[in-house]
């Protein structure tokens, strides 16, 4: 095996290090750390967060950014549970369209693709930076959210709420979402032509364009996925809360751009993984559940998350300058 | 030693050993400039030139061995350090920054002052003009980097080292952008600054420049001084052998003879200029390419030949109309992927910006174009991968230690066969290639000559673009010259010289 491959394999392994390093801490500090209980628990917290984490990865590997998940998230929560709680009357027709699960969920999905779709084609199209395109639609979706809800949360949605709460064969249903979404994503980003596009066009967009790949095609293919992943996460912080709440996924955006940074995927483009962002998003999540357990004050929890994103990326740079 | 050479010598590296993980680049180097002498350094790519430039710059510190400047040792502990020293150093990569003005860069960091501590702009202003005028360089000191041509740019990063009135002056491959113009000025230049007393270190590949301008020639292998001269005591041919180590058989192999019929005719190849009305870029250009044939390209810097490769792959669709035939059929391309489906294939000019996904490795480069084959069931087969690129990489001699070796890591040669792989992998029935050589090695120059004559002896047709005229006049069947968007001449094999070439070309 080359060298370069042994020395890849001991920086991965060096996120690794330090997940086990901060398990092993909290299994010393605390009692209830090391149950299967609070195993699952922290599976089921990360399980939203690395559903959108994933998407990022690919929008970061391209090197974008996508500032809209969280506010995509509430308005395809929102809507997803507005149709299925009061479904949809057309007035003037007098029709009352409702809603299954299986209807809900779909139109929730697919209004996230469009989101996402919005996002692509914007940026694409018009030359428009990431961050300000995403940044507009943050506020767009926010605003309709608020519009399609009045403001007011949607409660009260029966056995849709299984999607949230309910286990298959020991594993809760979030964890089954999430990793059926990180599997297809892992397959996708290491064997599809698809996947190492994105990595090239991250790496070289000009290059890339040149050795006759279709940069904005994959580009807009990206933020579809991205705003999908968010509506998939909305329904799991949906059927969890039974609820699809107007402010929910404020700061998402955040926490997604954090899993991935740590996870050691560059902010500038071409270099990253799924696998990473999985690491990255397990080691945010048993930091905060340590925290809780350790009665840590949440004010300190923030100071303290905050560091560990800085460090892991000052420890990752100091690497790869080497 | 005695009095007279110790005068005579201005800065001497004894000694000296530099080592990085996994290679020694500088083995027990000993190395004499000579006072107001133009010293030449010579060496493939490799060779250690940099290294050695670097040390005498103060870039690095921790070599082993000496460096002694009028006769006393001296460590610099940083760059500034050796400016201090009155060494400048100008790099062959630009280190100039595009939004700034030409003023602002040449004085970055140490602006003059007004009594008040705000930047005396008048003063900066004044001084650049002064120094622009020297270099015969007519431009607005006000002028934003940005606009300016590539050679002009290294003209700038000419007057910055000047500005800081080195006595001994490094300039690491200074031609390597500009035009013969330009070139013709900074060796006038040269010339001026070594009556004046400064001394210069010059790196080159160019022997024709060497041999102009130098007095004397060190010749660096593998890290290694081989050989001194004083330039008027040694000959072309003995320096190429001292260079690479062995005799060099014929530098331009040619075994293949055109007998094709047409294969590519461009007729009407027009792209507009991005800011001026009414001009165009590219004006009108017709040629044509036979099977088997080299058509090479001549043209000075802004004569719109790289412009017109681009707009050939269907870089500028929006600003260009041209018409393609391919073997007798008109063929419409709007983009790259067009182009390539059609059976072109485009080397650009600019490996690192535009060539190479520089994080990804040797394999995904080289299948990057032509991925869609090793596809099985629309998964990738890493094992097909493996086996397309190991082609390749063994064919086209690339050395690497492995298919998974970043191409970051390779040298500047063997980067350009990675491309050259990757179009190779597309099977086009023609490449265009833009300044192939540029930047590498003798040896990989040979042989990316000798794949260009494989290649159009399988029937291939290759358009070379290249303001190296001697390489032009090598590799070529037929010759078109360019100036400022037109094709201004057509020449045989057989009628091309030199002189004709250049005349042609001036604008």
């Amino acid at each position: 095996m080359p060298q370069n491959r042994y020395k890849e394999i001991l920086q991965k392994s060096q996120s690794l290090f330090a997940l086990l390093l901060m398990i092993v801490l909290m299994t010393i500090l605390t009692d209830n750390f090391f149950t299967t209980g609070n195993f699952w628990n922290v599976l089921r917290q990360i399980s939203v967060n690395l559903c959108i984490s994933v998407g990022m990865t690919l929008v970061i590997l391209t090197g974008g950014i996508d500032l809209s998940v969280g506010s995509v998230l509430a308005l395809t929560g929102a809507v997803t549970a507005g149709l299925l709680k009061n479904g949809i009357a057309i007035e003037p027709l007098n029709i009352l369209i409702r809603y299954n699960t299986f209807g809900a969920v779909s139109a929730g999905l697919f209004l996230g693709l469009i989101l996402g779709l919005f996002n692509g084609v914007v940026i694409t199209r018009f030359k428009v930076a990431p961050f300000v395109v995403t940044l507009g639609m943050l506020t767009i979706a926010r605003g309709l959210t608020m519009l399609w809800t009045g403001g007011y949360p949607i409660t009260g949605l029966g056995k849709f709420s299984v999607i949230g709460t309910g286990w298959f064969l020991g594993i809760p249903l979030p964890v089954w979402v999430t990793g059926i979404v990180v599997g297809i994503f892992m397959i996708i980003m290491r064997k599809t032509r698809f996947g190492r596009y994105v990595y090239a066009i991250g790496g070289n967009e000009q290059a890339s364009h040149l050795s006759g790949l279709n940069v904005k095609r994959v580009k807009i293919i990206v933020y579809a996925i991205c705003g999908l992943l968010s509506a998939v996460a909305a329904v799991i912080v949906t059927a969890r809360l039974d609820s699809a709440q107007p402010n929910a996924g404020i700061s998402y955006e955040l926490d997604a751009i954090a899993a991935v940074v740590v996870g050691g995927t560059s902010l500038s483009g071409g270099r990253g993984s799924i696998a990473g962002t999985v690491l990255g998003a397990l080691i945010i999540g048993v930091l905060n559940n340590g925290l809780v357990l350790l009665n840590v004050s949440p004010f300190w929890q923030q100071v303290v998350k905050g560091f560990v994103i800085i460090v892991a990326v000052v420890i990752d740079r100091s690497n790869k300058s080497e | 030693m005695n009095n007279l050479e110790k005068k005579d010598i201005i800065l001497e590296a004894r000694g000296v050993t530099k080592k990085f993980p996994g290679v020694i680049a500088l083995n027990n180097v000993s190395f004499k400039v000579h006072r107001a002498k133009v010293n030449a350094l010579i060496g493939e790519n490799g060779a250690g030139k940099s290294t050695l430039m670097k040390i005498f710059s103060g870039v690095y510190q921790d070599y082993e061995g000496q460096i002694l400047l009028d006769g006393g040792e001296v460590k610099f502990t940083n760059t500034r350090d050796a400016q201090s020293s009155s060494i400048g150093i100008i790099y062959q990569e630009l280190n100039l920054i595009h939004n700034l003005s030409i003023a602002e860069n040449i004085f970055l960091g140490r602006e003059p002052l007004t009594p008040f501590k705000f930047i005396d702009y008048n003063k900066m202003y004044r001084k650049t003009s002064v120094l622009l005028k020297e270099l015969n360089l007519d431009l607005d000191p006000r002028a934003p980097i940005s606009g300016l041509r590539v050679g002009q740019q290294q003209i700038v990063e000419i007057a910055k080292a000047l500005s800081l009135k080195p006595k001994i002056l490094i300039m690491d491959e200074p031609t390597s952008a500009i035009s013969d113009e330009e070139i013709a000025t900074l060796f006038k230049l040269i010339k001026l600054l070594t009556d004046q007393g400064v001394t210069i270190v010059y790196i080159s590949h160019k022997m024709d420049e060497l041999f102009q301008i130098s007095d004397r020639i060190t010749v660096l292998r593998d890290g290694r001084v081989v050989d001194s001269f004083k330039t008027g005591e040694v000959t072309e041919d003995l320096i190429i052998q001292k260079m690479v180590g062995r005799p060099l058989k014929e530098l331009f192999p040619r075994t293949h003879t055109v007998s094709g019929d047409e294969m590519f005719k461009i007729e009407n190849c027009t792209l507009v200029h991005p800011t001026i009305d009414g001009k165009y870029t590219v004006d009108h250009v017709n040629f044509t390419v036979n099977k088997g044939e080299v058509l090479g390209i001549f043209g000075l810097m802004g004569a719109g030949r790289t412009e017109m490769l681009e707009t050939i792959f269907g870089l500028h669709p929006n600003m260009s109309s041209v018409d393609v035939y391919i073997d007798g059929q008109k063929t419409n391309i709007t983009n790259p992927s067009g182009a390539i489906k059609a059976g072109i294939g485009f080397v650009p000019e600019d490996r690192k910006l535009r060539g190479l996904i520089m994080m990804m490795n040797v394999r995904d480069n080289i299948n990057l174009a032509s991925l869609k084959r090793s596809e099985k069931m629309g998964l990738i087969s890493e094992k097909l991968e493996e086996e397309y690129a190991g082609q390749y990489v063994e064919k086209l001699k690339i050395k690497t230690p492995s298919l998974h070796q970043k191409v970051a890591n390779l040298s500047g040669g063997n980067q350009q066969k990675v491309i050259l792989a990757k179009w190779l992998a597309t099977n086009p029935r023609i490449l265009l290639l833009d300044e192939p050589t540029r930047g590498i090695d003798i040896n990989a120059k040979r042989e990316i000559y000798a794949l260009i004559d494989e290649l159009v002896k399988a029937d291939m047709s290759i358009v070379v673009v290249s303001s190296e005229l001697p390489e032009i006049l090598g590799i070529s069947d037929r010759i078109v010259v360019f100036a400022e968007g037109k094709k201004k001449a057509e020449f045989g094999r057989e009628e091309a010289t030199e002189e004709k070439i250049m005349k042609a070309a001036i604008p």
